[in-house]
């Protein structure tokens, strides 16, 4: 028989349903795993033994009492950015090191709601700000696939646990590529859905123009599941889009001939020839499937990194302001009065890289520098969403590289913050227009992941997965394992 | 556009950071080399384009009856809090 962590989770609903294995069964085989390998990894900040045997053990009485939801007994860990009630809530920072979340977000209830047991909370950035988990208060994630290099970012600690299947799938969020990067560096699945697609309430917010909550999994196939019950209008979350879920599952296998797709290319400009190489391997295997190949064009998009490092500064600044040190979070020792207590609690509470994009947000909205800046990047953000709007009239998904190289060493990219912004010059588009995207992987370099995006119109989440589904259905890269983890 | 040390703390000031003199200068360099690579913004011809706020566009703000929908739960947030006395967030002395 299999071991209970090779199965996806369309595999372990059969089995839990079929009462071959009980959830606590399932539960205990992935606490064990988390066990023994995260000391060496460090992708969970939080193991919750406790809490998921006993979600298990009331999603065993529900399958016993006949229930039959396709994801009751699921094990998922959730990113330390979603709130959780009752359970330590760190988002990575120092800041919130000692916070129990009195409530969950909205993700975590739904999941909750549908019969997903809870494993832990996974490491991550610091506030989600970072391309490398290196910011986290907690320590940097390691690669599973070769432990000196980075999982990437910000979501380092989802994508190292579900590749390493130490989890069978893990919530993310993804404000600037922090669902897809770290999917790519890790070989894993990873979708960001289509701004307010997914609701915020209970994310702990850093730019909330561009977050977005989202999944990394093994599979499409899983994410699909995993998606649907995420998803839906949440009167909680103002930006939350009031339109009906569709069944993401149900369209998975459409065959995708005539599929128009349109190479970005600007995205394989200075791109290493045997990285563009793996990407183009993948677009060969959707050829022939019948999909159709043409090249595309968004003149702007080199100025997403410029655009974002304005647009998201300026966000995170804004929203960082309630860490005080009053209601919840650091507070330091013995304050002189009540400006000390905010200049100390801020500047002990938050990382040198949070503060640094503290500092360029207040920077760039402050008088005199408003109309420069921040406006400035606004106008051009709308120059880039134009320009993918066009894009979809000639084609129906726009497909390119999630990163410009495969993952690098710890380290590497820390001296320079510039260096490590552009990382993310390939997924940060997708955010600005709100766009929903994904990261299959699609081969190696050196023995290293390498990931293939897909980018489609909004709301075309169940397209991509279709896509992703239809390549992984010809494509084995999603379930090569790294070695030591089988 | 360079940024010196006075403008590093104006800006820790702004954004209430107590900062460490070796923090002060790592941002001297490193949010002069964001500025520059954020210049590159001034090559976009931006005349007559409209400053997008929002990435989904025609959404407006939702407004709801004003309900009660929350109840007191005064006592489960302040678990969270630094230090509280009587039900209320303690604070250094404000007025003298």
């Amino acid at each position: 028989m299999t071991a209970l962590h090779e199965l996806t989770i369309t595999e372990l609903s059969r089995a839990l349903r079929a009462r071959t294995v009980s959830s606590v069964d399932v539960a205990r085989a992935f606490l064990a795993r988390m066990d023994e390998h995260n000391t060496g990894l460090n992708a969970f900040i939080s193991i919750l033994h406790e809490a998921a045997l006993s979600e298990a053990k009331r999603a065993d009485a529900r399958l016993h009492a006949g229930e039959s939801g396709p994801l009751i007994g699921i094990p998922i860990a959730h990113k330390d950015i979603f709130c959780t009630r009752g359970e330590k809530t760190t988002c990575g920072s120092r800041m919130l090191a000692n916070f129990v979340s009195p409530y969950d977000a909205t993700v975590v209830q739904r999941l909750r709601a549908a019969g997903v047991v809870m494993l832990g909370k996974t490491n991550m950035d610091e506030f989600a700000m970072g391309s490398s988990n290196e910011t986290s208060w907690f320590g940097p994630v390691r690669n599973p696939w070769d432990p000196a290099r980075v999982p990437g970012g910000s979501s380092g600690g989802s994508a190292a646990a579900v590749a390493a299947r130490l989890a069978p799938a893990a919530t993310a969020t993804d404000t600037g590529g922090s669902i897809r990067q770290p999917a790519a560096l890790c070989g894993v699945t990873g979708i960001k859905p289509t701004y307010g697609r997914v609701s915020r309430f209970g994310m702990i917010a850093f730019a909330s123009s561009l977050d977005q909550g989202g999944l990394i999994t093994r599979s499409a196939e899983d994410a699909a599941l995993l998606l649907g019950a995420m998803a839906g209008f949440d009167p909680q979350d103002s930006t939350s889009v009031e339109l009906p879920v569709p069944d993401y599952s149900a369209t998975l296998d459409t065959p995708i001939k005539g599929l128009r797709i349109g190479l970005l290319k600007e995205f394989f400009e200075g791109l290493e020839p045997e990285n563009a190489q793996r990407i183009r391997d993948g677009i060969e295997v959707l050829k022939a499937l019948g999909a159709v190949v043409r090249e595309v064009s968004l003149p702007n998009l080199p100025l997403s990194v410029p655009t974002y490092y304005v647009v998201a500064p300026a966000e995170c600044s804004s929203n960082l302001a309630r860490f005080d040190g009053v209601r919840y979070g650091h507070r330091c020792e013995s304050p002189r009065d009540l400006m000390d207590l905010y200049v100390r609690s801020r500047g002990e509470g938050f990382g040198a890289e949070v503060k640094r994009r503290i500092m360029t947000g207040t920077y760039v909205l402050s008088a005199g520098y408003y109309d420069a800046y921040y406006l400035k990047a606004q106008r051009v953000r709308a120059l880039i969403s134009a320009d993918f709007e066009r894009a979809f009239h000639e084609v129906d998904v726009v497909i390119g590289p999630t990163t410009p190289t495969p993952a690098f060493e710890l380290g590497a990219k820390t001296a320079d913050p510039v260096t490590m912004y552009l990382n993310d010059i390939y997924t940060i588009g997708a955010n600005l227009a709100g766009l929903p995207a994904l990261s299959v992987p699609c081969g190696t370099m050196q023995g290293l992941p390498v990931g293939l995006q897909i980018i489609g119109p909004h709301f075309s989440e169940p397209k991509l997965l279709n896509v992703a589904h239809r390549y992984q259905s010809e494509t084995d890269w999603h379930r090569r394992i790294p070695p030591g983890f089988g | 556009m360079s940024l010196n040390r006075q403008d590093i703390e104006k800006i820790a000031q702004l954004a209430r950071l107590a900062l460490s003199e070796s923090e002060v200068s790592a941002y001297v360099e490193s949010l002069t080399r964001i500025l520059a690579m954020v210049g590159e913004l001034e090559r976009a011809d931006t005349s007559h384009i409209e400053p997008m706020a929002h990435p989904l566009p025609g959404q407006r703000q939702r407004l709801r009856t004003d309900e009660i929908t929350a109840t007191d739960q005064h006592a489960l947030y302040q678990q969270n809090a630094p230090q509280v006395q009587a039900g209320l967030y303690l604070v250094p002395r404000v007025i003298e």
